[in-house]
């Protein structure tokens, strides 16, 4: 019984009622090869959900994602076209520390000045954006300008599935670790619970948040190579308005915007459901433009949920024996 | 401790330092610096700016966006906030886009704008405040919700077709370079300025943004102001679209992408604290003109609009940053 | 070994110790020693500064002054990862724990056990953890999450904590306030046990039974500083209460004759799902109502009910004869019935604005036309009540969080009265300001008793209960255990009533 009432429960149940539902006049839809496209194709997805979830889980929100994306990814593409010799490793790893460096920004803003999150992402988001446009001189940079071997990473193959869906799930295997297994993950969720009492188990929040931003922003930067690499180009509005639906799928993931509670596995859940939808949406029949309003509805349905969850009771102050 | 009245004199001055010797310190006189030398700066730059049709031109720049931005105020005065204005703005012009197609007139156009704001108002407050959720995250969903609906209805197609008489309100002239917006404009400010400053109802915000649990216990019924203010914040939304609509002729689901963006920086510029409890009307009408300002001087010198943004979004950070970087400085070098 | 009459050089000691905040002095020059096997009593009424010395002995509070040493050495504490490492480790009276987490992790959080690539071990976690509960007699499961506990267990992981990092010093917080009598006994052999094993245990009460029945030193504070210590064996409670109170009761209060009138409140059969329960009581105009109990008997919580801020399940409130409806404090203040809350900061004063914006704000439907706000007229209305209540403040339109506490809480006061209400609920209202204040706090509820006007005046002060009550309610475990005329009430049955034991 207890186990039904976890969100994660519950939204497996979900996900597999829309896939029955699909199935049903759709079969071809819930073959093995086509839910992998469909993974492969939320795996973008997953990877911010996952940095999202712990930038959430410190009581933050990082609406910069999408533009840090976007500008590693214009970056990554214009260093391939520069030098099309640099191995594929290099310009990966420079992506990672690219977007940490701009996830820490926000962490330091964040942490030493004490600006809201909201306003600090809000902000970068449209600088980050902004720059993209300066880097690139509002070009393109197209497939034929991209070297063969950085095309051709994420969708090599290997074991039957893309690297991109492996990075996915090693992502998530990664984050389920971290939360698990090092100090770190813990003080996300002890930062976010109870940020008094964190100091008084000698954990620092606002050190603890800007680590959740710089991973967030690692993330994100290794996602800004995959992205371009995978569609084979680089503009300025790639991912334009995906911090939202990668917020999207951390809330519907049961992930509390309050703070300190929610899992890794609600985050990849979420955004499976949100892929799904999305992938569905052209086999059903329904215009793509309905997207974003399911996005939007999913989350109002979810923070409605999320708040009702979290009602708490008074305090038990009466004793049960009248007194004598 | 400032307890340094001598017993003798007991009874306590009503104001401390005289009302102008106060205006002068203030964040609007700051503004108003800024302002003078934007204005001068922009002048100086390119030979185009000092021209009355132009400077009238460039007030479109932030007419529209500031009318959200005085109810915008008054909501995170009292410590909460809406980022779904911009995605209100297009669902209002799509419901009067599709009424024009019917052969709705302007009078009913304008209701059906303003009504649309209205709901879309109530629905955020109502989740806000009858479920007490947290309004950063309400009000991004309803972005995607309220743009969504637009996109389902438009696909990516777009309304136009709007009545003649349609276009008073975002092309039309009272006099001679004052446009209908500026009008608008100028009548919003002083309702809003008057509302905040003079009214009960102002105090009662401010004091629900300095301790909503203090407000509460001093009899302030905390739920219901607020509803009204993301009431307000609808319907200023609504009044936009109204003005926008009319200024392009035409509604694509992508309108007014991005407002909430700009609307919040002009309020935080504004001097308003983004954690609520202080700021003033005064202080947001300055700012919206220096923001105005600041985009049509780079539009003059060919500096594109994403650009621009960057400006803005320092901006934001900037206004926020630096008060909390000299205390940081100072409190280091004590 | 532990009994011997030679005393134990002291495993910890603090020397002058400092602690200011705005506008109070939490802590003034306080020398303390914790002996190792020993178990030393700190008490003193709220206040008093002992949750104070609590933090700066963990290293939440980095004092002004004075210096802490252990075994002998200098220590400083940067955090409280420094106190904890020195060997010391309390258990505080908020709970500092974190519901998301497993019981496991609460006590380990921040010294969690590793493996040797640096990962949580979490199956050696979980095992210490168990051995930790199962030292203190607890049956939790080590993987319960802390969030579904009880607030006994609750208790008992921050106990957990507290002894997971092989402290020598002990520091516990009022750890019986919120207890049964069953638990409490667990917490009294646990600390049998902490003794035999050596443990220098600091214990913070308030309760004199359970400080005899387990200290062997006490230690009392008062105002911030320490009025006395020694052996318990040589004192008695008169000794401490004394100790405690410091001064003879009736000596600041102001003299004053009751003159009660007619019945103005009555409330018949207050309840709430878990606060409190059958609270029934009247009071007539001119009255001073003292309601007296121990930190979380539930007084606030039903005053609070009064006011409209929680809805009570089930009662009755009559004033001045007729029953009214009230579901929130607009209501309560329409109805002629106002509260002024024992957290200043947070329910009392709108820090922030300016003094004459606090005094209007209940006010403002009066003090406007069609909405718009007569300012003369505030400003006349925040002259005259600040002024009866003495104010001292630069200007009325200073900003309310520049004051002193005392001067913050005549304005709480002044903003309540300028409603001109006719019952006034006062909820601890002499609770952290300055002897000054507190006298003319008091002469001025004297005063509105004078008038005419019903008062309840919350209190944990036992001199303050004595000096200013007609008739005092005590409060039980959120019920009334007695109810006292002035001729009844005496220090020992109010502590006796209070804290539910029989002499």
């Amino acid at each position: 019984m207890h186990l039904i009432r976890t969100r994660e429960a519950q939204l497996t149940l979900a996900i597999l009622a829309v896939l029955v539902l699909i199935a049903w006049r759709f079969p071809g839809f819930v073959t093995p090869g086509n839910l992998a496209n469909v993974f492969n194709d939320t795996a973008p997805l997953i990877l911010l959900a996952l940095g999202q979830t712990v930038v959430i889980l410190t009581r933050c929100i990082d609406l910069s994602v999408a533009a840090n994306l976007a500008l590693t990814g214009m970056a990554a593409a214009m260093v391939n076209v520069a030098f099309p010799g640099l191995p594929i490793p290099v310009i990966i790893l420079g992506a990672v520390a690219m977007g940490a460096a701009l996830g820490a920004i926000n962490g330091m803003l964040v942490w030493k000045l004490s600006i809201p999150p909201i306003v600090v992402t809000l902000g970068t988001l449209t600088i980050y954006r902004g720059l993209v446009f300066v880097l690139s001189d509002g070009q393109w940079v197209n497939a034929h300008e991209m070297s063969a071997p950085f095309t051709a990473l994420p969708r090599a193959t290997f074991l039957g599935l893309p690297v991109l869906s492996w990075l996915a799930l090693l992502g998530v295997a990664a984050f389920m670790a971290l939360v698990r297994y090092l100090p770190l993950g813990r003080s996300f969720y002890a930062v976010g619970g109870n940020p008094s009492a964190a100091i008084y188990a000698g954990i620092d929040p606002g050190r603890t948040q800007f680590a959740a931003f710089t991973l967030s922003g690692a993330v994100a930067g290794l996602t800004g190579y995959l992205w371009v690499a995978r569609y084979q180009v680089a503009y300025v509005d790639i991912a334009g308005g995906f911090e939202l639906e990668v917020v999207a799928a951390c809330v519907i993931g049961g992930i509390s915007i309050a703070g300190g509670a929610g899992t890794i596995l609600g985050a990849l859940l979420g955004a499976l459901f949100l892929g799904i939808v999305k992938n569905a949406l052209p086999v059903v029949g329904i215009s793509p433009f309905w997207q974003l309003a399911i996005s939007g509805a999913a989350i109002v349905i979810a923070v409605i949920a999320n708040g009702r969850a979290q009602r708490r009771p008074g305090r038990q102050i009466l004793r049960k024996e009248a007194p004598a | 401790m400032t307890d340094t009245a001598s017993p003798a004199s007991r009874q306590v001055p009503d104001r401390l330092r005289s009302r102008l010797g106060r205006a002068i310190r203030s964040w609007e006189v700051l503004l108003i610096a800024v302002a003078v030398a934007v204005f001068t700066f922009n002048a100086l730059a390119s030979p185009y700016f000092l021209n009355a049709w132009n400077l009238s031109d460039a007030t479109f720049n932030f007419t529209e966006k500031a009318m959200i931005a005085f109810a915008m105020a008054l909501l995170i005065i009292a410590g909460e906030i809406d980022l779904s204005v911009a995605s209100i703005i297009a669902l209002a012009s799509t419901a009067m886009g599709a009424a024009a197609q019917v052969g709705a007139g302007t009078p009913e156009l304008v209701a059906i704008g303003l009504g649309v704001g209205l709901l879309c108002g109530a629905f955020n407050g109502a989740l806000v405040t009858g479920l007490g959720l947290p309004s950063i995250v309400v009000t991004i969903g309803t972005l995607s919700l309220f743009r969504g609906i637009s996109y389902m209805v438009l696909g990516d197609r777009s309304f136009g077709g709007y009545p003649t008489s349609f276009a008073w309100f975002g092309q039309g002239y009272v006099w001679w370079v004052i446009t209908v917006e500026m009008v608008i404009f100028a009548l919003c400010a002083l309702t809003f300025w008057v509302l905040l400053h003079r009214t009960s109802f102002g105090r009662q915000v401010y004091a629900i943004g300095n301790n909503p649990t203090g407000a509460l216990f001093s009899g302030i019924r905390v739920r219901r102001v607020k509803f009204t203010l993301f009431l307000l914040t609808g319907l200023m939304s609504g009044l936009a679209a109204v003005c926008l609509t009319s200024r392009l002729g035409s509604t694509r689901p992508s309108i007014a992408q991005g407002w909430e963006l700009e609307v919040v920086t002009m309020v935080v510029l504004g001097g308003v604290n983004i954690l609520g409890g202080s700021g003033t009307i005064p202080g947001v009408v300055l700012a919206a003109i220096i923001m105005g300002m600041v985009t049509f001087g780079l539009g003059l010198l060919n500096v594109p609009g994403i650009v621009m943004s960057i400006f803005v979004g320092l901006l934001l950070i900037a206004v926020i940053a630096l008060p909390r970087l000299v205390t940081l400085v100072r409190a280091r070098w004590a | 070994m532990m009994h011997d009459t030679v005393t134990t050089p002291p495993v910890l000691s603090l020397r002058g110790i400092e602690k200011r905040f705005p506008g109070v002095i939490a802590l003034s020059g306080v020398d303390l020693d914790l002996h190792p096997g020993e178990v030393t009593a700190l008490v003193g009424e709220n206040g008093a500064g002992k949750s104070t010395l609590v933090k700066v002995l963990t290293g939440i509070y980095r004092p002004e002054a004075g210096q802490i040493e252990m075994e002998g050495h200098k220590k400083a504490f940067a955090s409280a990862h420094d106190a904890e490492a020195v060997g010391i480790a309390a258990i505080h009276q908020e709970t500092v724990l974190f519901e998301e987490l497993t019981v496991a992790e609460n006590i380990f959080i921040g010294h969690a056990p590793r493996t040797r690539w640096g990962l949580i071990d979490h199956r050696a976690m979980r095992a210490r953890a168990a051995d930790v509960l199962a030292r203190i007699g607890a049956k939790i499961d080590p993987a319960a999450r802390v969030g579904d506990l009880g607030i006994a267990s609750r208790h008992l992981v921050a106990i957990a904590r507290a002894l997971s990092t092989e402290a020598r010093v002990v520091v516990l917080d009022e750890p019986t306030a919120a207890l049964s009598a069953h638990e409490i006994e667990e917490v009294y052999a646990l600390v049998e046990r902490l003794k035999a094993q050596g443990k220098a245990i600091l214990f913070i009460s308030h309760k004199f039974d359970e400080v005899f029945r387990i200290a062997d030193r006490w230690t009392v504070f008062r105002d911030g500083a320490l009025v006395g210590a020694g052996r318990i064996a040589d004192v008695t409670e008169d000794d401490l209460v004394r100790l405690m109170v410091g001064r003879e009761v009736g000596q600041i209060f102001p003299d004053r004759v009751s003159n009660p009138g007619d019945v103005v409140v009555e409330v018949e059969g207050y309840s709430h799902p878990t606060e409190f329960a059958d609270i029934s009581f009247d009071l007539r105009a001119g009255e001073i109502l003292g309601v007296y109990g121990l930190v979380g008997a539930g007084r606030s919580e039903v005053m609070q009910a009064l006011f409209g801020v929680t809805a009570p399940s089930a009662g009755t409130l009559r004033i001045g004869g007729s029953a009214v409806d009230i579901r929130s404090p607009a209501d309560a203040i329409a109805a002629g019935l106002v509260y002024v809350p024992e957290d200043r900061g947070r329910q009392g004063a709108i820090l922030g604005l300016p003094i004459v914006d606090n005094v209007a704000l209940p006010s403002l439907g009066a003090l406007s036309r069609k909405g718009f706000v007569r300012m003369a007229e505030e400003f006349a209305l925040a002259r005259d009540y600040t002024h009866r209540l003495e104010l001292r403040a630069a200007a009325l339109d200073q900003d309310i969080g520049q004051l002193s506490g005392g001067n913050q809480q005549k304005v709480v006061i002044a903003k309540w009265l300028a409603t001109k209400p006719r019952v006034i609920i006062l909820d601890e209202p002499t609770k952290g300001i300055d002897i000054g204040s507190k006298a003319a706090v008091h002469d001025f509820m004297a005063e509105l008793a004078a008038e005419g006007l019903a008062v309840i005046m919350v209190s944990s002060e036992i001199p303050e209960v004595l000096g200013m009550s007609d008739r005092v309610l005590v409060m039980r475990g959120g019920r009334i255990a007695s109810a006292l005329t002035r001729a009844e009430t005496t220090p020992e049955r109010l502590v006796r009533d209070a804290a539910g034991y029989a002499p």
